[in-house]
């Protein structure tokens, strides 16, 4: 048995943890790894509760979301890689092209 | 407290001081080895709750290659090192939005589900994959598309341009 709070509290403070840095980073790397931190928050929650309600829905839809960041780190990092050839910097603070 | 109670708290915490370190980490490099013990913690949360293959995926997909790829863009980009070059000014707002987020989940969580306990039970490979090859083909196939579409999208971004 094991208290279904510990794995729900622990995926809320992993969760907090990626909208800090998130916010608090520049580096346009370290977002993104604070992005799957978030959506590692995420997968806890589901395969938790798959496991509290025996049902086997949350593991599923946790290797789906395990797939999708897979291909949104994919993206992600040639995304960062292009910006990086283009304007020598991946500061997200610097990088405006779509602001006015 | 059992003993898996006990198993889980250690990992939570490990996990959970990982996690604080690598966001708050001076150091891109060490800040993706923070997030590999992460990883590998979330991973083992999976296994004890009984979810084996969720949880060896885990460390097939994040701690074998999405850290390795991390860790290729970290070397490709120039990354200094510093407070000041890798962190915004604004630290503090970022703060108090996290501790905020925490705290209201915490209460959320305990409101909801405080005291109730998961039974433990092994969900072996064969249920999850007569699961998802049987109720859940569709999204399956979706998910493959997408995967090959951002393979295509990450070589055409990822490509010199030497046409021009």
């Amino acid at each position: 048995m094991i208290h279904l709070t510990i794995l729900l509290i622990f995926a809320a403070f992993l969760f907090s943890a990626g909208v800090y840095g998130v916010l608090a980073r520049r580096n346009a790397v370290l977002v993104l790894m604070s992005i799957e931190l978030m959506l590692n928050a995420v997968n806890v929650n589901l395969v938790a509760f798959a496991q509290y309600l025996k049902d086997l829905t949350g593991q599923i839809f946790a290797l789906f979301v395990i797939a999708v960041a897979a291909g949104e780190v994919g993206i992600g990092l040639a995304i960062v890689i292009l910006i990086y050839r283009n304007r020598e910097t991946i500061d997200v603070d610097k990088i405006d092209l779509l602001k006015w | 407290m059992t003993g898996p109670d006990v198993a889980a708290l250690i990992i939570a915490l490990v996990g959970a001081v990982a996690a604080f370190r690598m966001v708050t980490s001076r150091n891109v490099v060490r800040a993706a080895l923070y997030l590999v013990v992460t990883l590998a913690m979330v991973g083992a949360t999976y296994i004890l709750a009984g979810a084996e293959f969720v949880g060896w995926t885990q460390v097939l997909i994040y701690v074998g290659a999405i850290v390795v790829l991390l860790l290729f863009a970290l070397m490709l980009t120039r990354a200094p090192i510093g407070r000041d070059t890798l962190d915004n000014q604004q630290r503090l707002l970022a703060l108090i939005v996290g501790v905020g987020v925490l705290v209201g989940l915490v209460f959320l969580i305990q409101g909801a589900f405080g005291g109730k306990k998961i039974a433990v039970h092994a969900t072996h490979t064969q249920e999850v994959g007569a699961s998802l090859f049987s109720g859940y083909v569709l999204p399956f196939e979706v998910v493959s598309v997408l995967l090959l579409a951002a393979l295509i999208g990450a070589v055409v971004l990822a490509r010199k341009d030497d046409t021009e």
